[in-house]
């Protein structure tokens, strides 16, 4: 009785994979992808290659240029690690808008060309794979680090305790899960043409440090974005949070430290440098 | 601190490689209401100085006499010149009333509050309330312009 | 300018701005045929434009119109021209050009007040 059970059962899985298969068939269908070429080591000229690349539902961006390079053309360089969203690495122009390639699904591009371009506003090292040198040194030149007399590093018995409430971390947490893609860099027009402004990126982390209360260098931090090619270069165009793959939204990031820059926001006297100035620190 | 401009790594030419340029600033397609916002806010401004400095010279044609008024009027009150007016009228009350929406904004005002984002992550500050504003503005100019096309008009 | 700080210059952009606003309004509604009581292309003639010029407080706001317009415009322009190109002689340059212009057009346009007012 066992036995024909398992038979039954054989018979019913066999049916179902080669249905599963079937319905896999009808889903696969071939897409163009165009993939942006160039070598600037071996001259100036750029041009697109194009591949024949078979996909289904759930094949993203990434999958498909893997297959390319795997099977078509392995001299295609791009840049990618985590395949889900987290590392930021994978950041190109697919069909005209700054995505991540891991993130983007063929299907949701609804178009049977795919044109993959590396990002504007960064230079590029080959094909798709671009230089985040500048991006990171506007980055740095934000101090993307709390600054903390009180919090002795060194000593660990003065260390003191910084308590948050639920209310103070959502002032900065979204601005914290930036992962530094440089999507909303590529899609700012001031960044388009101003190699001196921050962009999105590093003005959000100007705002995600501001809004810590653990942090007590409130004025340095509005000195540093308060420049001629600072904060007020941005005109809100918003792309930055619509290209945003994290949520961030940098535009508001933005636009809330402007409030406090023009004092037209209330800056909350923060923890850190109530405890810093009973210290006698400032 | 370092500052922008003490950084050498600024004034490096490499650094104009790949930049978008001005396609970046007049394509505004691609990313919604608030990038074409942006287009218009630029482009009226631009046109709305040009037509002020022009505005300053013909009628300084005043001091001038009556001879020199009346030959600047024969120049600017004709069809041509009326249609002019009403691209102003238009552009000055765009810029205006999105002005007045960007300063709201551009001072931390009506764009919610930061918080936990989830997927798919709809972002706040693009919310509702900017592109009314939008609509708000794009729809005053179109009025301001009918209203001033009909006094224009009138009176020929 | 140079001395200012950008946050500075930029709430002079915002104040200047809605001011120019409400003058520019006024100066507007002034032409209106339901202000005026006569047609547009009547309120344009010689003798009623120089009456308008010779009566104090519209001088006034003229010249208040003239001062905010240049303002906030020939900023907006500095704004535009340093997004445009980074290095220090454009910089200072335009920072110079659109002070030198901004100044020009505000004693051109001050000009034609005080002649066409009589004062001048």
């Amino acid at each position: 009785m066992i036995a024909l059970v398992n038979i039954k059962n054989s018979r019913t899985n066999l049916e179902h994979d080669q249905k599963k298969e079937s319905e896999i068939a009808s889903n696969r269908k071939v897409i163009h992808l165009r993939v942006y070429r160039k070598n600037p080591k071996q001259g100036k000229s750029s041009h697109f290659d194009k591949f024949e690349v078979p996909v289904q539902r759930w094949t993203t961006v990434l999958d498909a240029l893997l297959h390319a390079k795997g099977y078509l053309d392995n001299s295609i360089a791009i840049r990618y690690s985590c395949r889900m969203a987290s590392c930021g690495s994978c950041g190109m122009k697919i069909n005209g808008i700054p995505r991540l390639a891991c993130y983007t699904k063929v299907s949701e591009i609804d178009e049977n060309i795919i044109t993959c371009e590396p990002l504007p506003n960064f230079p590029i090292i080959r094909d798709l794979v671009t230089d985040f040198s500048d991006f990171f040194e506007h980055h740095r030149a934000m101090e993307p680090f709390i600054h903390n007399p009180n919090a002795d590093i060194v000593d660990k018995n003065s260390l003191t305790e910084f308590i948050q409430s639920p209310k103070d971390v959502e002032r900065y947490l979204q601005s914290s899960y930036c992962i530094k893609c440089g999507l909303c860099y590529s899609a700012c027009p001031s960044v388009g043409t101003d190699t001196k402004f921050p962009g999105p990126q590093a003005l959000a982390q100007a705002y995600r440090y501001f809004a810590d209360n653990r942090d007590d260098a409130t004025q340095s931090r509005l000195d540093i974005v308060d420049t001629k090619h600072g904060i007020w270069r941005c005109h809100f165009a918003g792309s930055c949070s619509v290209v945003c793959p994290k949520g961030v939204d940098p535009a508001l990031g933005i636009q809330l430290l402007r409030g406090h820059l023009v004092s037209f926001s209330k800056n909350d006297k923060k923890l850190a440098e109530s405890r810093t100035r009973s210290l006698g620190k400032i | 601190m370092k500052s922008f401009k003490e950084d050498k790594i600024y004034w490096d030419s490499n650094r104009r490689e790949n930049r978008e340029g001005l396609k970046a600033w007049l394509n505004p397609s691609r990313y919604g209401w608030e990038r074409i916002s942006y287009w218009l806010q630029r482009l009226t401004g631009v046109f709305l100085l040009i037509y002020f400095v022009g505005h300053v010279i013909e009628t300084s044609s005043l001091v001038d006499g009556k001879d020199a008024w009346n030959a600047m009027l024969e120049l600017t009150q004709t069809t041509w010149g009326h249609l002019f007016l009403i691209l102003v009228i238009g552009t000055s009350t765009f810029h205006s009333a999105n002005g007045i929406r960007l300063l709201f904004t551009e001072t931390g005002r009506g764009l919610g509050k930061p918080g936990r984002p989830d997927y798919p992550y709809s972002p706040v500050s693009l919310n509702y309330r900017q592109k009314s504003g939008i609509w708000i503005a794009l729809i005053l100019a179109a009025t301001a312009m009918l209203y001033g096309a009909n006094i224009l008009f009138a009176g020929e | 300018m140079l001395m200012l700080k950008e946050s500075q210059i930029m709430k002079i952009h915002y104040i200047s701005g809605v001011a120019a606003l409400f003058v520019v309004a006024v100066h507007i509604l002034i032409r209106l045929p339901v202000v005026t009581g006569m047609p547009f292309s009547m309120s344009l003639e010689y003798e009623n434009v120089v009456a308008n010029y010779q009566n104090i407080a519209y001088a006034v706001l003229l010249e208040s119109m003239l001062v905010l317009i240049a303002i906030h415009g020939f900023n907006g322009l500095r704004i535009i021209l340093l997004e445009f190109r980074q290095n220090i002689v454009w910089e200072n340059g335009v920072t110079v050009f659109t002070l030198v212009a901004m100044i020009a057009l505000i004693a051109y346009g001050t000009r034609t007040i005080l002649i066409a007012n009589g004062l001048g």
